[in-house]
């Protein structure tokens, strides 16, 4: 249903990432989404001329992913976000929000993710 | 004598602010319909302002979350005696469509009071002018 | 010298909407931008889970109330592909015609927010009041002036009567000669482009590389249209991209303006077009399987990725939204702007902080 998915592992990211770079793509999604109670499943969505080309990481509950942001500046965003909502720490992110973009502080619950506790905020 | 006449023209001529608390612009825009020259409230005397420390009515749009609740509350304290608020849209009476969603707490009353309660989603600007209306009769107790 | 810190909102005159920039200054210059969101996040992705595929569309027309009408189109045509359902021509041409005039009111109503960030009050009043015809259009057609919410997964909800047609063809024509007749002030006035041009410019390279989406690309010199990807009735309407190249605040201003009047024509060949027949087709069973669907909306493309288990419920809706894509081109050409810049500078991307946040 998907076009062009491709699935990698988690440490290639960075690798397929900075070769869609030198590709000319764009970068314009990434979307996680939570499988089961262990794995997230993050799609990254890159355009070329409104073609466009996915590729699909699983990412265990609790391991960091390494961020895209300093490939694809456009990343920083979408990866605050998933910090945020899912509770997945990124590596390497050029701005960090510490997972406080959307939410504050006081709020110990990972939103997008069931029955789970927020780790402490990083000043 | 001064008293009277500032109590006088703040019925007459209330100033208004909106703040948008986490509405999702329906209702902000129809705020800013009533400013322009189709609903045109400025020919009540409703002037729009931007600083809270000028304003008499404070239109509140949308949901309350953690964050947006404590500038709604600092707004609310800046703005000098008498005041109104008047919570504008579904939103902003109740959460609306939003009231399950885990980044809401509810509506604008449970941070500040609230004097008029303006219904719709979005509210029309007809609603709206009424509201505004609607609230001027706290002004209207005070006149000498 | 000394740096200061100067926030910018979330409460500020220019603003409908609170976005919170921290600005930090040197003298009258700003050296660097950093935002803080959050103020508008509702979280309404995680009521897929207790509302089921049908009650979502209400809920994906409040991501955003100027664009409410794209976002449920494009959250319907990526249901209907999920569930194999193919709608009849009539209502992709009626949402076609909806979601043009929801371009030109969002369009009319950026043109006169943005004039008014640069202090020229009667121009904001002038697009207001044009704005205001396509406004009773859509309260006329569909019921409501701002959320229309006439998508429903498989087809439209409401049709078009040949009186109504007819109607809507005089009101934009004429709203077309009214936006022509202040053309000569947007376009040319000495202050207007003594206030936009060359403010916050952006190379094509720039703006393609920070992901940058809608008017903001385009104006930058990319031909890049999500219209082109012929959804609704797309495939049968001619319509070129409408491109800029200097890529600042002025050229930002001219994309949307000439696309404005492109969707006039556009809406005269929906019109004129319009097959007869059923407005919408059952629909049975359940959306399984994952999708990603993209329209243009009025700030560039939004993207949802659906994810289906067969069960009335969704497992995952995921909105990018045009803005959320602005975001970065905006801490990009903040930098290097004066002071008095910045209000102009951040409605050039047209902000939607409620698309942005959801």
């Amino acid at each position: 249903m998907i076009e062009n998915m491709k699935e990698i592992t988690l440490d290639a990211v960075v690798g397929e990432a900075s070769k869609m770079k030198s590709d000319g793509q764009r970068l314009v999604a990434l979307s996680c989404t939570q499988l089961d109670a262990d794995n997230f499943d993050i799609i990254y969505t890159f355009d070329k001329e409104l073609v466009l080309t996915n590729f699909r990481v699983t990412v265990p509950k609790g391991s960091d992913c390494p961020s895209i942001s300093g490939i694809y500046f456009a990343a920083l965003l979408v990866e605050n976000e998933i910090q945020d909502q899912f509770g997945i720490m990124f590596n390497g992110l050029v701005l960090d929000f510490g997972r406080t973009l959307y939410l504050d502080e006081e709020i110990t619950t990972i939103p997008m993710c069931n029955n789970t506790k927020a780790m402490t905020v990083k000043k | 004598m001064l008293k009277k006449f500032i109590d006088n023209s703040r019925a007459k001529s209330p100033w208004i602010m909106h703040f948008d608390c986490g509405s999702c612009n329906g209702c902000d825009i129809e705020v800013l319909a009533c400013l322009t020259p189709m609903y045109d409230v400025e020919r009540f005397g409703v002037v729009n302002v931007g600083n809270p420390k000028h304003a008499d009515v404070l239109l509140v749009t949308g949901t309350v979350n953690p964050r947006n609740a404590k500038v709604l509350r600092n707004i609310y304290d800046q703005m000098p005696d008498p005041k109104g608020v008047i919570a504008i849209g579904a939103c902003g009476l109740s959460g609306g469509i939003f009231r399950e969603c885990y980044n809401v707490l509810g509506g604008i009353d449970k941070v500040i009071p609230v004097d008029i309660y303006v219904p719709g989603c979005p509210a029309k600007p007809e609603a709206i002018i009424d509201g505004v209306v609607a609230a001027l009769a706290k002004f209207e107790g005070l006149k000498g | 010298m000394a740096r200061t810190i100067i926030p910018f909102g979330p409460q500020h005159p220019v603003l409908p909407e609170p976005l919170h920039l921290k600005l930090v200054c040197e003298d009258e210059i700003v050296k660097e931008a950093i935002p803080a969101l959050g103020y508008v996040h509702r979280g309404l992705e995680k009521l897929a889970e207790i509302r089921d595929f049908n009650q979502m569309i209400q809920v994906v027309e409040r991501v955003c109330g100027i664009c409410s009408m794209l976002h449920s189109q494009c959250y319907c045509q990526g249901i209907e592909e999920m569930m194999g359902v193919e709608i009849p021509e009539r209502a992709k041409y009626l949402r076609t015609v909806w979601s043009e005039l929801h371009r030109m009111h969002s369009h009319l109503l950026w043109l006169g927010l943005f004039a008014d960030a640069f202090g020229f009050e009667s121009l904001f009043m002038q697009f207001w009041r044009i704005r205001e015809r396509i406004m009773d259009l859509n309260e006329a057609t569909a019921g409501s002036r701002v959320i229309v919410s006439v998508n429903v997964v498989g087809g439209v909800r409401q049709d078009l009567t040949p009186e109504q047609c007819s109607w809507i063809l005089t009101e934009v024509a004429q709203a077309g000669k009214e936006i022509k007749a202040i053309q000569s002030t947007m376009l040319s006035d000495y202050t207007v482009c003594k206030r936009t041009k060359g403010v916050a410019a952006l190379t094509k390279e720039q703006a393609y590389e920070l992901g940058a989406a809608g008017p903001t690309l385009r104006a930058s010199g990319v031909a890049q249209d999500m219209r082109q990807l012929k959804y609704a009735a797309f495939d049968k309407i001619d319509f070129e991209p409408v491109v800029e190249y200097d890529g600042d605040c002025y050229a930002r201003g001219v994309v949307r303006f000439r696309e404005a009047l492109q969707s006039i024509d556009i809406i005269r060949a929906a019109i004129s077009g319009m097959p007869q027949g059923d407005i919408s087709v059952p629909v049975k069973g359940n959306p399984e399987g994952e999708i990603i669907t993209r329209v243009e909306q009025p700030r560039g493309e939004c993207m949802y990725y659906m994810k289906g288990n067969g069960t009335k419920f969704l497992e995952r809706v995921r909105i990018r939204t045009p803005t959320f894509a602005n975001v970065p081109p905006l801490i990009a050409f903040m930098p290097g702007l004066e002071l008095a810049d910045v209000p102009v500078a951040v409605l050039s991307i047209d902000p939607c902080i409620s698309c942005t946040e959801r």
